[in-house]
């Protein structure tokens, strides 16, 4: 992480804590810091979310668009991440500086959130091989405390749950031209269905243990990490309509490695499942946290918090 | 002049204030751990937020023995205007706005007492809903402050448009987005409002040299009510003991 030195002793004390399963700030191997979150938070987006993971720091914004889907996919809609990387964060990501951790991460979520059983796009959809939904999530990243990828994984599901698609009410076919005519009521919009959304989990190699939710300080004694990504349950976000469903194994959409060092097979494969153990507390986690605050603002205009607490 | 739809006939604005009146400004201090001073300013649905590093060593390019080189930079989230941006920073727009910010901040800081040194100042528009400069400013004010950095006084910025009520000309003080749209002329101020100086002033759009005094010294009113409100924010603040960076993690 930038700008952090860390003594050599200091690096050890980490790594012995590590091997007894007790970290420096209290926590088991699988434990994660506590976390902040709101949802709709600003006002010029279709969904928004604000997550706050220990000290990292991270804004979402959905802004929707209408565009012409793919040759190959006619009834798919499209997502787009765009990670920006604030100055705010440290002063090495002024101008350009943050572009290339601002590209791996939006490459990684782009190849969670590719697979069909992680994001059905088809609910992005307006008419087939003709129009369909473009989802633009922009990732702001205003602190950097360690574990980015996990931090902005939950925001943005965070994000895509509260986020509003408003309905077409007309249609006017002239030609191969449509003209659409979309709803301007604010609240006669669709929500998404973003149960099965993927989530990052970082495991750092650390010693020849893994950790879940590295601190920054963590981060700089491995030399390996490992960013799973495992789908979602959809019955911790849609608990109403949970008996129709079955409970679904997570699957892995995406693995990716970081980091200079390498890693057994055996170890590869003990970090996946410790990796879908922590994702699956970790959904459940976050669908119980979106439906209380969505539960406490039916009927009501939501007070936003944001910056201010 | 599209002067009088402005505002309504019983006097009042688009949004519902009176000529004179501000937006509500919400601000709060000491938002982030890692930068050395951190505000975050909310003007109406404007929402801003400022970082400051340093003083600390500047690159040998840059440095100078004559005082403390201010660096700034503006960028605006992606989503924070109604049409999605493609770029956060980098566009013309948010290069001058940089410029403007430097502009306006160095004039409030004590530069001779840090040669050789560099001040980071980095503001980003979370939303922006007309006068995301001058929201800017006053943020970058603020944790300038929560940095501990030397200010002659506080930075304060406002705007100012002009507007018709009843053949009689009215200045209409903090002009909002829609306001800003409509097209009449923007007269952006930064001041220094306890020394009564003017660090930085620009206008668009034309306005006649008769009305110019009225529209500037209602912008500069605005600049006194902002500094009110900003001190009252470092107080309260101060009052609290504490802030984030004094939170030890480890």
């Amino acid at each position: 992480m930038a700008g952090l030195l860390l003594s050599p002793t200091e690096k050890v004390f980490i790594l012995h804590g590590v091997q007894d399963d007790y970290r420096s700030d209290g926590r088991s191997n699988i434990d994660y810091r506590p976390m902040e979150l709101e949802t709709d938070v600003v006002s010029h987006a279709s969904g928004s979310a604000r997550l706050r993971l220990a000290n990292t720091d991270i804004l979402v914004g959905v802004k929707t668009e209408i565009d012409v889907p793919k040759p190959d996919k006619p009834d798919c809609g499209k997502l787009e991440f765009f990670v920006d990387c604030s100055a705010n964060a440290t002063p090495e990501f002024e101008g350009r500086g943050g572009e290339q951790l601002a590209n791996s991460i939006s490459n990684m979520m782009q190849k969670a959130y590719h697979s069909s059983q992680a994001f059905n796009l088809k609910q992005l959809c307006i008419f087939e091989g003709k129009q369909c939904w473009k989802l633009y999530i922009d990732i702001l990243i205003l602190e950097c405390g360690g574990n980015l990828c996990d931090a902005v994984s939950l925001a943005v599901k965070a994000a895509l749950f509260n986020t509003r698609i408003p309905f077409v009410k007309a249609a006017l076919m002239d030609g191969g031209n449509i003209d659409l005519q979309l709803s301007d009521d604010p609240y006669d919009s669709k929500l998404l269905d973003v149960g099965s959304a993927p989530l990052l989990v970082t495991l750092c190699k650390i010693g020849d243990k893994c950790v879940v939710d590295p601190s920054a300080e963590e981060e700089n004694c491995s030399v390996i990490s490992l960013i799973v990504g495992l789908t979602g349950d959809r019955k911790y976000y849609y608990p109403k309509d949970a008996d129709k469903q079955q409970s679904v194994e997570s699957k892995c959409t995406t693995i990716g490695m970081n980091g200079p060092g390498s890693v057994a097979p055996k170890t590869l494969k003990d970090a996946i499942n410790q990796g879908i153990v922590a994702a699956k507390s970790l959904d459940e986690a976050l669908g119980q946290a979106l439906l209380k605050e969505r539960q406490q603002n039916i009927g009501i205009k939501k007070h936003s918090y944001g910056f201010l607490k | 002049m599209p002067g009088p739809d402005l505002l309504s006939s019983q006097g009042l604005r688009l949004d519902g204030r009176r000529p004179n009146e501000l937006r509500r400004i919400r601000c709060k201090l000491g938002v982030f751990t890692q930068p050395d001073g951190s505000a975050y300013l909310e003007q109406g649905n404007t929402k801003v937020l400022a970082a400051v590093y340093g003083p600390h060593q500047a690159s040998k390019s840059k440095s100078t023995t004559e005082g403390v080189v201010v660096n700034c930079q503006y960028s605006m989230a992606t989503f924070s205007t109604g049409e999605r941006k493609n770029r956060p920073r980098g566009d013309r727009k948010s290069q001058e706005m940089s410029l403007h910010l430097r502009q306006a901040l160095t004039a409030a800081i004590k530069t001779e007492l840090y040669p050789r040194s560099q001040i980071d100042i980095y503001v980003e528009v979370l939303q922006a809903d007309g006068g995301a400069y001058c929201a800017g400013v006053n943020a970058a004010s603020l944790a300038l402050i929560d940095a501990g950095i030397p200010l002659r006084a506080y930075a304060c910025a406002c705007s100012a448009s002009m507007a018709w009520r009843n053949g009689e000309p009215e200045p209409l003080l903090d002009v909002g987005h829609v306001e800003e749209a409509a097209g009449g002329v923007v007269l952006t101020v930064a001041s220094l409002p306890n020394t009564g100086s003017i660090a930085l002033l620009e206008m668009s759009h034309r306005l006649h040299m008769d009305y110019f005094k009225v529209v500037l010294s209602r912008a500069m009113q605005g600049c006194r009510d902002i500094e009110i409100i900003l001190d009252k924010a470092v107080r309260d603040h101060l009052a609290e003991g504490w802030t984030k960076q004094d939170v030890v993690t480890i």
